[in-house]
């Protein structure tokens, strides 16, 4: 059985231009200690999937489908439940570092509440246990900078916070919502390989939720391709790098710089990202799609065999 | 930390002498002094009294004796206008008074201001918001001169149940009116202020984060928002203190309540130079003090600024 599975999710925002619907129907699952990567550029709903499984998604916001953790339904669980899982089972890296830390509380005390809160710990145990996580996560020092303010710590360092955040109650499923975007691209190898090594040594599953290919590439078994709150394409890593069946993926991987190309001019995918107020009837990449033949505007297609695409994939240019 | 408390204590010094500097200079440049009355004195008693309060003297020399006094007796001087009474007792006299309802005034403020500022957000867009913040808005432009006379009228002569003046020693049904009709409009302020601010620190990443550690609500807003969520009330109150006790003017005047205040009027009006200029050290001595308790306060509060200092 899986751990985690969702069933058409979809997500829908109450706005003053209307209803927003930002994801639809979007269905996957994961198992235990398993890996997969949800790609999209902005606006294409990744980040909302998370904050639903969370339950965090901000008021005006209507959920409709299954979210599934351990056989429970997270949808329906009451406020109290669902904070027993939170960051127990659960626990969600946000993307930027520098504002998802408390500047007024020190690092311990934001470690250890964690442990205080879940597992009953006392004072000295969760500072003992914010002790381990934060040498887990590699935060040279550690033992005295535990009484330090998220301010006195750099970008990365702050990321490997939030990463041993996440960590300290070992949770089975990680949520990791555009880790690295917001850091530099040295370190943003470094916080990957930090990700990769524990989740190998705790076996938690991940979703990784990110716009970037490269970052996937390395990490993930399985890929999600989003678009327009849609699933477009969902194949294990390696197929969708060397054989990718929708024209959105090939687009994305032609716009992926890559050291052998040369001087290979990159291409954008031209358009812009789709306007979401109206109930989806068509392909949302069709406007944007070179394959795209008159059909693709009028039908939605049907996600099957891994792809949402009417065109098979031998048409594809 | 001590070592700024002890800088910001030794700046104190220059800017009080450029202040007296300042000040005395400026009041001799009024019109009339504190002996000039419409039928003029015989220049032989005028000559007398010049000399009896040192006016005689080069105004630079006044001055040096001034600050002599001071630094060496701890000295303001007689009070020209209040025959009898030094600026010390009148001070020692009316300064208490003027404190004791300009504190509970700011205990009001503060005790009703920001929980209300609080409740209104947490319940934000709810009929309890909109009644706090109309409320608030109501109130805030009743100034304490308008809302004194309507106390007055309801609690002492609808319904006779507060004294509408006087001190008698400060008993609790003296300090009522007074420290309610000169904080409400602060009090209105200070809950829209925590309103707004609380309602943006809940938005904040960060409060998101420590939803997502599974922290029920309670926690979030006590130990994460609530901080955060007062510093922009603390600067608001910095200000506000001083003002409330050195604005308190009309309080005491219409109170009867034998303030400082009531001091500074009478002092403005008969060219006490003494008097202004000793009221005037006494409100900038407060406004520094208040202003360096709330710049520690701050620095509890934001690690930022701890650091920094």
């Amino acid at each position: 059985m899986s751990l985690l599975s969702v069933e058409n999710l979809q997500i829908r925002f109450r706005t003053g231009d209307g209803l927003v619907h930002a994801v639809n129907d979007v269905s996957f699952d994961i198992a235990e200690g398993q890996k997969l990567a949800l790609v999209g550029e902005s606006g294409s709903g990744k980040s909302q999937i998370a904050l639903a499984i969370m339950g965090l998604l901000a008021k005006n916001a209507e959920v409709a489908g299954k979210v599934r953790f351990d056989g429970r339904d997270l949808l329906s669980l009451p406020a109290s439940q669902l904070n027993a899982l939170r960051a127990a089972q659960i626990a969600l890296i946000f993307q930027d570092p520098m504002s998802s830390l408390n500047p007024y509380m020190t690092i311990e005390r934001q470690l250890g509440e964690v442990v205080e809160l879940h597992e009953g710990a006392s004072r000295a145990e969760a500072r003992k246990r914010a002790l381990e996580v934060m040498e887990a996560v590699r935060i040279p020092d550690a033992r005295n900078r535990l009484r330090a303010y998220p301010h006195e710590f750099s970008g990365g360092m702050r990321q490997r916070i939030v990463i041993a955040m996440a960590l300290i109650c070992r949770p089975r499923l990680i949520l990791a919502d555009e880790p690295t975007t917001a850091l530099d691209v040295t370190v943003q190898a470094q916080i990957m390989a930090l990700l990769d090594e524990i989740q190998r040594d705790l076996g938690t599953a991940v979703l990784l939720i990110t716009h970037d290919l490269g970052v996937v590439a390395g990490f993930c078994d399985d890929t999600m391709v989003l678009y327009g709150g849609r699933v477009m394409e969902a194949a294990p890593t390696p197929a969708i790098f060397d054989a990718p069946g929708h024209p959105y993926t090939r687009g994305l991987l032609r716009a992926v710089p890559r050291i052998t190309d040369g001087d290979v001019t990159l291409s954008a995918i031209p358009g812009s990202p789709p306007n979401q107020t109206a109930a989806p009837r068509a392909c949302p990449f069709a406007p944007r799609c070179v394959d795209a033949i008159p059909a693709c505007h009028e039908m939605l297609p049907d996600f099957r065999e891994g792809r949402a695409c009417i065109r098979p994939v031998e048409e594809l240019t | 930390m001590f070592n700024y408390t002890l800088r910001r204590l030794l700046t104190v010094i220059p800017t009080l002498l450029v202040l007296i500097v300042f000040s005395f200079y400026l009041m001799r440049l009024a019109p009339g002094g504190p002996f000039t009355s419409e039928k003029p004195l015989p220049p032989a008693v005028m000559q007398n009294v010049l000399e009896r309060y040192g006016m005689d003297q080069p105004l630079y020399v006044q001055l040096w004796t001034y600050i002599k006094n001071i630094v060496f007796h701890f000295d303001f001087g007689p009070s020209f206008a209040q025959k009898d009474r030094t600026v010390n007792d009148v001070i020692a006299q009316g300064f208490p008074v003027t404190l004791t309802y300009g504190f509970w005034s700011a205990v009001f403020v503060l005790v009703l201001g920001i929980p209300l500022g609080i409740v209104a957000a947490l319940r934000h867009n709810s009929i309890w918001d909109y009644t706090m913040t109309g409320l608030a808005i109501f109130s805030q432009i009743f100034p304490n001169f308008v809302l004194a006379p309507i106390l007055v009228l309801l609690f002492t002569l609808s319904w006779g149940l507060l004294p509408g003046g006087g001190w008698n020693g400060g008993q609790w049904e003296y300090i009522v009116m007074p420290a309610i009709a000169l904080g409400t409009s602060y009090m209105a302020g200070v809950a829209r202020l925590t309103r707004g601010s609380m309602l943006e620190v809940l938005n904040a990443p960060f409060i998101l984060t420590a939803r997502a550690k599974g922290l029920p609500e309670r926690v979030i807003i006590w130990r994460h928002a609530l901080k955060p969520a007062l510093l922009p009330t603390l600067t608001y109150m910095g200000p506000v203190f001083v003002y409330m006790i050195t604005g308190s003017v009309f309080i005491d005047v219409f109170f009867s309540t034998g303030g400082i205040g009531q001091d500074f009027i009478d002092g403005a009006y008969s060219r006490d130079y003494s008097m202004l200029l000793g009221l005037a050290i006494l409100y900038s001595l407060l406004t520094f003090a208040l202003n360096l308790m709330l710049d520690l306060l701050y620095a509890w509060i934001d690690p930022k600024v701890r650091s920094s200092l």
